[in-house]
C-alpha cells in the first residue's frame, strides 16, 4: 500500500515540476510550487521523517507561497520569453546529461530500505543507542539536530538571520516604504466572513506553534516549525486587518530585537558552556547532571531558533508587503 | 578555560556572534567599530593558530564535546590557518581603509545591516576554512554566499542587482551540486566527517556513485570558485559591488571554494579512487590554461580599472588551479602560495580602485588619467602592486610564478608548454598593468573631469593611505622574505599530496 502511495506521489511530483517549468504565468507557477511542497511533505511523512515533513509543509507550502505572492504583487505575472530560446537548448542538454549521470549512478546505490545500507550501519545506530543515555528524550531527531550536530543548526539559524538582513538591506525598511492608503481600504477589513473565520483561527495557530515549540523533544517539531507557524498566524492577522495593524502589534524595532536575540540566545548557550569549562555548545556542563544539562541546553537553543525564525519571517513579509499594496 | 584549546571555534564564533549586535546598534559608526574589532580578533586568532600549526601540527576541536564522526569536528592545519589569515586580514584592512568609501556609497541607515552582513560573510568563509565535516562546510557556505550577495548588492550601482542575481543563481547551482555530491557520499559511506569519509570510501560496495559525487563536488565548487568557463558571474559581481566589498571579496571568496575543492579531492577522492589524479589533472589543466589566457586578454581590453582587475582574477585563479592540476607536491605548493600572494595583490589593486573612486567618482579609464600627478602615493602603490600581479622579481607575485615554473619543470615535455603559457600570459599582464600606469603618469588630466565626489576627512584619508602603503609594502616584503607563508604553503601541500602519492 505504501509503495503505491509513494509511486503516486512521485508521479505527481514529476508532473507538477514539469507544469511549473512549462507555465509562463508566474501566479500559476507559485501555486504549483505550493502543491509541490505539500506533495513532497507527504512523501517525507511516508518515509517516517515527520520533523522534515512538518517543516516542509509550514515553510515550503505555507510561508514561501505567501512571500512569493508578495513578490508577485510587485511585478508582472507574465514571464517574458525575450532572449530565452537560445539558452533553452543549452540548458536542456546540460539537464539531460546530468539526469543521465544521476540515473546511471542509482543502479549502483544500495536498495531502497536496505537494512545493510551504510547509512543504517555507521552513525545512525550509535545515535539511536545514545540519545536515551545522553539526553533521555524520545525524539532522536531533536537530539541529533539540537546537540550532536547543534553547530550545524546554529549555522542554519544564522542562515535565516542572514536572509532577514538581506531582504531588509535590499528592499529597505518597511516603515519608510509604506504606502499610505485610507484605513477602510486596508487588508480584508470589509470582507466579513474571511475576517471572522480568520480571527478565530489565529489563537489556535499560535497555540499549536507553542506546542510544537515546547514539545519538540517528545514529538516532531522544534524551533523552525514553531517559528514558521507563529509567523504564519501574524501574517494572517496582517492580511486580515491590514499591515499597519500588524506593525502596531509587533513593531519593527521588536522584530529587529527578535531576529538578533534568538541567534544570540543560541550562541550564548554555546558560550556559556565554554565559560563553564566545556567545549562550545557542550550543554552537559550547564546543569548539575549532564542529562539535565543537555535537556536545558536543547530547550534554550530551540527557543532561540523559534525567536529568530518568527522574527525573520514576519520581517520579510513586511518588507514585501510595504512595497506592494497588500 | 584554556584559550589555545578553543582557538578553532573562536575563529568562527567571534565574528558570527558579533553580527547580531551590529543590527541592534542605532549608530552606524558603532556597527563599523564592532566589525573592525571582530575582524581584528579573528585575525589575531588566525595568527596564533598559524604559529602553532606551522610545523605540521593540527588543532582539532569537538563541538559540543561530541567526538567525530558522531559530532562535528573542526580542524585547523597549515592550509586552513593560511586561509583564515587571508580572510580575516582582508576583512580588517578593507574595513579600516574603506571608511570614506562606505560613507560615499552607502546611505547611513543601511550601514548597520551592511556591517552585520559583512561579518556574516567573513564568519561563513572562516567557518568553511576550519570545518572538518562535509555538511558543516555546506552550512557555512550558505551563510557566506547569502551574506556576500547582500553586501555586493548594497552599493549604489543599479546594475549590481542584476550582477548579484546572476551570482545568486549560479552560486545556488554550485552549492546544490556540492550538496548532491555530499548526499551521494553519505549514501555510500554513512558518514559526513571528512577524515572518516576518506577511511570509509575505500571500502564502498561500488565506486560509481562516489565517482558521480566527485564530479558533482568538483563542478559545484569550480562554479563557486569562478574557474573558467564557470566564471561568468564573477567580473560583473566584482565590478558593480561597493568598492570596499570588491577589495574584501576578491581577496578571499573564490579562494575558499578552491580550498574546499583541493581538500576534498586530494584527501578523499585521489587516495581512494584509482586513476582519479589523472582525471582531476586532465580535467582541470586545460581549463586552467585557457582561463589564464582568456582572462588576461579580456583584462587587457578593459576600459575600467575594476573591470580590469576582475578579469585579471579569472586569469590568476587559473594559475592556482594550474598548480593544483599537476597533482604534485611542488605544484600544490605553488597553488597555495599563490592564493596568499594573489590575495595581497588583488586586494591591494581593488583598494587602489577604491581610492581612485574616492577622488574621481568612478573607475572608468577616461576619468582616471593624470592620477599620478595629483595623487603620487596612490599611483606609486599601484605600480608596486601591478608588478606583483605581473610577477616581477622582488614582489610576492614572482614567488608564486617561480614555484609554478619549478613545478612545471617536473612535468617533462608538458611542462615546457605550461611555462610557455605562463610566460605569454605574464606578457599580457604587463600590457594590462602598463595601460593603467600609462594612464596615471603619461596622460594629462582631461578638462572638466569630475573629481572629489565626497569630502574625505583627514583621519579617514590617513587610515586609507596607511593601509594601501602597508599592502604595497607587504607585496614587496613577501617577495623578498617569503618565509612564513611559504612554510605554511609547503606544509599544507605535503599534507594534501602525502596521501595521494
Amino acid at each position: 500500500m505504501v509503495e503505491i502511495l509513494n509511486i503516486f506521489i512521485m508521479l505527481m511530483l514529476v508532473i507538477t515540476a514539469l507544469a511549473m517549468v512549462s507555465s509562463r504565468h508566474l501566479f500559476v507557477t507559485v501555486m504549483l510550487s505550493g502543491i509541490f511542497s505539500l506533495l513532497i511533505a507527504a512523501s517525507f511523512l511516508l518515509l517516517d521523517a515527520a520533523d522534515v515533513a512538518l517543516t516542509e509543509a509550514a515553510v515550503g507550502a505555507g510561508i514561501s507561497t505567501v512571500l512569493f505572492l508578495g513578490a508577485l504583487a510587485l511585478m508582472d505575472v507574465e514571464e517574458t520569453t525575450r532572449g530565452v530560446r537560445r539558452i533553452r537548448m543549452v540548458s536542456l542538454i546540460v539537464v539531460a546529461v546530468t539526469t543521465i549521470f544521476i540515473v546511471h549512478a542509482t543502479f549502483y546505490m544500495p536498495a531502497f530500505g536496505d537494512i545493510n545500507a551504510p547509512i543504517h550501519q555507521h552513525v545512525a545506530p550509535w545515535y539511536i543507542q545514545h540519545v536515551p543515555i545522553h539526553m533521555d528524550i524520545p525524539n532522536i531527531v531533536t537530539g541529533i539536530l539540537g546537540s550532536y550536530r547543534g553547530y550545524d543548526t546554529l549555522g542554519e539559524v544564522f542562515v535565516v538571520f542572514t536572509a532577514g538582513i538581506g531582504v531588509l538591506s535590499i528592499l529597505g525598511d518597511p516603515i519608510k516604504n509604506r504606502q499610505h492608503r485610507p484605513a477602510h481600504n486596508r487588508g480584508l477589513r470589509h470582507y466579513l466572513i474571511p475576517r471572522l473565520v480568520g480571527r478565530m483561527l489565529i489563537p489556535f495557530i499560535i497555540l499549536f506553534g507553542l506546542y510544537v515549540q515546547f514539545h519538540g523533544e517528545y514529538s516532531p517539531g522544534g524551533g523552525f516549525q514553531a517559528g514558521a507557524l507563529v509567523a504564519a498566524a501574524i501574517i494572517l492577522y496582517a492580511l486580515l486587518e491590514g499591515e499597519d495593524k500588524a506593525l502596531q502589534v509587533i513593531p519593527m524595532r521588536v522584530l529587529y530585537i527578535m531576529m538578533a536575540s534568538g541567534a544570540l540566545l543560541y550562541g550564548g548557550v554555546g558560550v556559556a558552556a565554554l565559560l563553564m569549562g566545556g567545549n562550545f555548545l557542550d550543554y552537559s556542563v550547564l546543569a548539575s547532571t549532564p542529562v539535565a544539562g543537555q535537556q536545558w541546553g536543547i530547550l534554550l537553543i530551540e527557543m532561540g531558533v523559534g525567536l529568530t525564525v518568527t522574527g525573520v519571517l514576519i520581517t520579510i513579509f513586511h518588507a514585501f508587503a510595504a512595497r506592494s499594496n497588500l | 578555560m584554556n584559550l589555545i584549546e578553543h582557538l578553532p571555534v573562536l575563529q568562527v564564533i567571534l565574528p558570527l556572534l558579533s553580527a547580531p549586535f551590529c543590527i541592534l546598534m542605532r549608530g552606524h559608526m558603532l556597527a563599523w567599530a564592532i566589525a573592525v574589532v571582530a575582524s581584528g580578533a579573528a585575525f589575531a586568532v588566525s595568527l596564533s593558530a598559524a604559529s602553532i600549526v606551522a610545523d605540521g601540527a593540527t588543532l582539532t576541536y569537538a563541538v559540543g564535546g561530541w567526538a567525530a564522526p558522531y559530532g562535528i569536528a573542526l580542524e585547523v592545519d597549515a592550509f586552513s590557518a593560511l586561509m583564515t589569515m587571508i580572510i580575516s586580514g582582508a576583512s580588517l584592512l578593507a574595513l579600516i581603509a574603506g571608511m570614506a568609501s562606505i560613507r560615499q556609497q552607502l546611505p547611513e541607515e543601511k550601514q548597520s545591516l551592511f556591517f552585520a552582513a559583512w561579518l556574516l560573510a567573513m564568519a561563513g568563509l572562516l567557518g568553511i576554512s576550519v570545518a572538518a565535516d562535509a555538511f558543516n562546510i555546506f552550512v557555512f557556505m550558505e551563510i557566506s554566499s547569502l551574506a556576500s550577495y547582500v553586501i555586493i548588492a548594497a552599493g549604489p550601482h543599479r546594475k549590481a542587482l542584476g550582477a548579484v542575481f546572476k551570482y545568486l543563481a549560479m552560486g545556488t547551482i554550485g552549492a546544490t551540486f556540492y550538496l548532491i555530491g555530499v548526499g551521494l557520499i553519505y549514501l555510500m559511506t554513512g558518514t559526513l566527517n571528512l577524515d572518516d569519509i576518506a577511511l570509509r570510501v575505500a571500502n564502498v560496495s561500488d565506486p560509481h556513485p562516489v565517482l558521480l559525487a566527485a564530479g558533482f563536488i568538483t563542478i559545484g565548487l569550480a562554479l563557486k570558485a569562478a574557474v573558467f568557463p564557470l566564471h561568468v558571474w564573477m567580473p560583473a559581481a566584482y565590478n558593480y559591488a561597493p568598492h570596499v566589498v570588491s577589495a574584501f571579496i576578491a581577496a578571499c571568496a573564490t579562494k575558499v571554494s578552491l580550498y574546499v575543492l583541493f581538500r576534498f579531492d586530494f584527501t578523499v577522492f585521489q587516495p581512494n579512487l584509482s586513476g582519479h589524479e589523472f582525471q582531476f589533472g586532465h580535467f582541470m589543466m586545460p581549463l586552467a590554461l585557457i582561463g589564464i589566457l582568456f582572462g588576461a586578454i579580456v583584462a587587457a581590453l578593459a576600459k575600467d580599472l575594476k573591470r580590469l582587475l576582475a578579469w585579471s582574477s579569472v586569469s590568476q585563479i587559473g594559475y592556482i588551479v594550474l598548480g593544483a592540476s599537476m597533482t604534485s607536491e611542488a605544484g600544490m605548493t605553488s597553488a597555495i602560495i599563490h592564493m596568499f600572494n594573489h590575495a595581497l595583490a588583488k586586494g591591494g589593486g581593488f583598494l587602489i580602485a577604491m581610492g581612485a573612486a574616492l577622488y574621481y567618482t568612478t573607475t572608468r579609464f577616461s576619468n582616471l588619467a593624470g592620477l599620478g600627478k595629483e595623487h603620487p602615493w596612490l599611483s606609486g602603490a599601484f605600480v608596486v602592486i601591478g608588478c606583483s600581479l605581473i610577477g616581477v622579481p622582488g614582489t610576492a607575485g614572482f614567488i608564486s610564478k617561480w614555484m609554478l615554473v619549478n613545478a612545471a619543470l617536473e612535468q617533462g615535455g608538458l611542462g615546457i608548454f605550461i611555462i610557455a603559457v605562463v610566460v605569454f600570459s605574464s606578457l599580457l599582464a604587463v600590457i594590462y598593468v602598463w595601460k593603467v600606469v600609462e594612464l596615471f603618469y603619461f596622460e594629462p588630466r582631461p578638462e572638466g573631469a569630475s573629481s572629489n565626489a565626497v569630502v574625505v576627512k583627514t583621519p579617514e584619508k590617513l587610515l586609507f593611505m596607511m593601509v594601501v602603503m602597508l599592502v604595497a609594502a607587504a607585496n614587496v616584503w613577501f617577495g623578498i622574505f617569503p618565509g612564513e607563508p611559504l612554510a605554511l604553503a609547503s606544509q599544507a601541500a605535503s599534507m594534501l599530496t602525502g596521501g595521494a602519492l
